[in-house]
């Protein structure tokens, strides 16, 4: 049973993780973007 | 509108999974039954067949989307070949860590050097190279061409993957639904988990997807803000 619940643990924190890295990079992109536009808006 | 739409359908994709793999976990972990030899242990089963499959999946549709960047040099299909890559890896993580966990019970080791473990950590290992590959180059039409003819050669192993139980000697169990081994009253579950695990596939890849494209439109950005300086 404990290998059971080891092996369906696994695949979440594996998914969890993958997520999480997946909203931290868009997090960093939107961002960037506003970093940009700014730099963008200064120019004109 | 367009935004909207994407917006409705990802809603809809993230109710979909919800849903599926609530029900998979639900018919994986109650609604079949229990395996007259090995117990609960089998119950990962219901999980790994469905990874396994699933990251094949991503690796040939890596493979398409490399093909067609070498033919059409378009970074849509760059940034396809890389979102299903790094999906393709998570699936087959899964796969490399339940599978050990199954055999420790069973076959009372965590790991054995058999072809289809030995080709499936190397193809696992191949598009870790391939992400790595991306990681070395700066120019990005280099670095596309160069990670798509690695990803088109990095394949090559998939075949060996699918085939290693059926063409040589293994411990691992031989493909169940093709010799009909898989007793019928598990199939239900079985293929929930793997209807869950192709929303599940969908929903990952539309983000990652997303992502890059918003990437390469930030780099096209940072290109027209450096002018302007």
């Amino acid at each position: 049973m404990n290998y059971l619940f080891a092996a369906y643990m696994a695949i979440w924190i594996l998914l969890a993780l993958f997520l999480f890295s997946i909203h931290s990079r868009e997090k960093k992109l939107r961002e960037e973007v506003e970093r940009l536009k700014s730099i963008l808006d200064k120019s004109e | 509108m367009k935004v909207l739409l994407q917006h409705r359908v990802d809603i809809l994709l993230f109710i979909l999974l919800f849903a599926g793999m609530s029900f998979a976990l639900y018919m994986a972990l109650i609604g079949a039954p229990t395996e007259k030899t090995m117990g609960d242990i089998q119950r990962i089963f219901y999980f790994h067949v469905p990874a396994a499959i699933t990251g094949l999946t991503a690796f040939a549709l890596n493979f398409v989307a490399s093909l067609m960047y070498v033919f059409r040099k378009n970074r849509w299909w760059d940034s396809l070949a890389l979102s299903s890559a790094e999906i393709g890896i998570l699936f087959f993580c899964m796969l490399l860590i339940t599978g050990p966990i199954w055999a420790k019970p069973v076959w009372f080791v965590w790991w054995t050097w058999s072809p289809r473990l030995t080709s499936s950590l190397v193809l696992c290992l191949l598009y870790a190279v391939y992400l790595l590959i991306r990681k070395s180059f700066e120019d990005p039409d280099r670095k596309a061409m160069v990670a798509a003819v690695f990803g088109i050669v990095a394949f090559a192993d998939a075949p060996l993957v699918w085939f290693s139980i059926r063409w040589w000697r293994d411990i691992h169990p031989s493909p169940m639904l093709e010799t009909g081994n898989l007793d019928p009253s598990m199939r239900p579950a079985l293929y929930t988990c793997m209807a869950a695990f192709l929303v599940l596939f969908l929903y990952l890849l539309r983000r990652r997807f997303y992502l890059e494209i918003m990437r390469n439109k930030i780099e096209r950005m940072i290109r027209r803000t450096d002018t302007i300086r």
